[in-house]
């Protein structure tokens, strides 16, 4: 059994995001695996090492040139091989579920594991897409999971609370916080996946145009008041804050 | 015609419906505003939307008594079809954000996510979205004859009732099993007013010390305000709070007209879930923590000493 696990490129959460006239520019911005997607190729790594029959994990990227070094670091945390579709190009998330769902097809994955809602785009989508053209049934906010033969057991976060669920594979396991803590890749291992394949691919050849055009971005801090109250009287300070909500805020009685 | 998906629970619509139906005006698009209301004994939720609505469609059965999203989205796309629905329309939770995307696949339709505005553009829809964990605004626009969207909660405002009540009409489906089992169920149900619904949370962050804390500080502070409980990341990971209170990137989004954050530092990943709040309040000991510089009011001190005296302060 092969599992695809996927990998999307973001700003490290401490780094300033910048606008470039209406876009987004992440030159010189500090990028890293996104962490939801680091549950994901950690849980691949503990279902081989649970003894579930995993032959091999593929990490897979579809991006710039600089999503290498994400690739790397699954490869150094134990991936066996990456695959990269290289492309500057901008693709929804339902758009570019078309390549990884092909890919899946090609290499024959059963599993595929992908972050919930990545920190770039906020898009709980990519998921759920690719398991709706795989006509595969989807695990989304998985924050336990075991696989026995190709039964998948676990446990994910539904609107008000969380189920315990049961599935055949194949399917789609959309991962988050509270799965797994993810392991470092040692300097051994980071040395290793130099080594290991990278296998370059190109867009051109999944017919996967966005259909949702990005017209303009905007940073927008809202202007907040920063009233600040000395709390060395705690009476007084109290007494303040909730006249301020009362009367100057109108939003408590 | 624009179809809306129902949200409800517990035999009642949620205000994510009529907001939903608010954005659908808001489109400017011809055509009914139809409410499609899937699962078992909801007549009652039914004759609710159809206050808001132009038609409402209610597929009423046992197989729709637990939520799937291969079932919803198969029943989404087929009645978006028969109806030959241009917007489709789906609330922004969890499980909207699930079954949208499938629906917008199945129709071959382009796919708005978690929008906070929508107009029409000449060719097609214009929505704005929040990205990198809430920090930018982006506008987007959707081409094609035919597009899905999920409304962000809280970012329309509730639709009023219609002149006439629209007309109900049961509808059958042909729909696909579930491949997913459940085998267990453990919904955290707070007996107080539900994060999403809130117009004031009260969130304890690390801050607050632990568990009982909670329960002596910020529980009775928001049941004096009306208050919902959210929590932070690091508070559910200790295991002082359920997961369902849990506010941020990994938890809930919430946007009520005031938020109090106690002995909350304010990571980014907890701003992308409460940053749009109306206002902000921070009760903080360490004067440079982050949330202060999204705050309107603020403390700097101690949550054990400022809470109970806000707690004595609020009953007047």
């Amino acid at each position: 059994m092969k599992i695809l696990t996927l990998i999307r490129q973001v700003p490290d959460a401490e780094a300033r995001v910048r606008l470039s006239g209406n876009t987004i520019d992440l030159d010189g911005t500090t990028v890293v695996m996104d962490g939801m997607d680091e549950y994901g190729v950690e849980e691949a790594l503990r279902l081989r090492e649970s003894g579930a029959g995993v032959d091999e994990i593929i990490a897979l990227a579809v991006g710039p040139k600089r999503n290498e070094d994400a690739l790397r670091t699954a490869l150094a945390m134990g991936a066996d091989r990456a695959v990269h579709v290289e492309t500057d190009e901008r693709l929804d998330a339902v758009s570019l579920s078309k390549v990884v769902a092909e890919l899946a097809k090609t290499e024959n994955a059963e599993l595929i594991l992908v972050g919930g809602q990545e920190a770039d785009w906020d898009s709980q989508a990519l998921g759920a897409a690719t398991a709706e053209r795989l006509g595969w049934p989807q695990l989304t906010w998985t924050n336990e999971l075991k696989l026995e033969g190709d039964k998948l057991t676990g446990r994910h976060d539904v609107d008000e609370g969380n189920e315990s669920f049961e599935a055949t594979l194949p399917a789609v396991v959309t991962t988050q916080q509270g799965l797994n803590e993810p392991r470092y890749p040692t300097l051994p291992n980071i040395m290793k996946a130099k080594k290991k394949e990278l296998r370059k691919d190109d867009l051109a050849s999944y017919d996967a145009a966005s259909k949702v055009k990005f017209i303009g971005a905007e940073i927008q801090t809202r202007a907040r008041m920063n009233k600040i109250i000395d709390g060395k009287d705690p009476q007084a300070a109290a007494a303040q804050l909730i006249d301020l909500l009362r009367n100057e805020a109108k939003v408590i009685k | 015609m624009i179809l809306i998906v129902a949200e409800h629970a517990d035999g009642k619509l949620a205000k994510a419906t009529l907001e939903m139906v608010t954005a659908a005006r808001g489109t400017g698009r011809e055509g009914p505003i139809t409410i499609l209301v899937l699962g078992q004994n909801v007549a009652g939720v039914a004759s609710e939307a159809a206050a808001v609505a132009d038609q409402v469609l209610v597929a009423d059965s046992a197989s729709l008594a637990q939520y799937s999203a291969e079932t919803w989205a198969a029943a989404v796309a087929q009645i978006a079809q028969e109806g030959e629905a241009h917007t489709v329309i789906t609330p922004g939770s969890r499980s909207g954000r699930e079954y949208a995307p499938r629906v917008a696949v199945k129709l071959d339709a382009p796919y708005l996510e978690d929008v906070i505005s929508l107009s029409s553009s000449g060719a097609g829809l214009q929505a704005q979205r929040y990205t990198y964990l809430a920090r930018v605004t982006e506008t987007v626009e959707a081409q094609g004859a035919v597009t899905v969207i999920s409304a962000k909660p809280g970012s329309f405002a509730p639709a009023a009732p219609a002149a006439a009540a629209g007309e109900q009409y049961d509808v059958d489906l042909d729909l696909p099993q579930s491949r997913v089992t459940i085998t267990g169920k453990s919904m955290e149900k707070s007996s107080r007013v539900a994060l999403s619904e809130a117009d004031v949370i009260v969130t304890g962050g690390r801050g607050v010390g632990n568990a009982e804390n909670f329960s002596k500080f910020v529980e009775p502070l928001a049941d004096n305000l009306g208050a919902g409980v959210g929590a932070t990341r690091a508070v559910v990971d200790a295991g002082w709070r359920p997961y369902a209170e849990q506010v941020g990137q990994t938890g809930k989004t919430v946007q009520p007209k005031a938020y109090i954050a106690l002995g909350v530092s304010g990571a980014v990943q907890h701003l992308s879930g409460m940053g749009k709040s109306k206002f902000i309040v921070a009760i903080n000991k360490d004067a440079e923590a982050p949330i202060f510089k999204v705050a309107d009011y603020g403390i700097v001190g101690d949550v054990n000493e400022i809470v109970p005296a806000l707690i004595e302060a609020s009953k007047r």
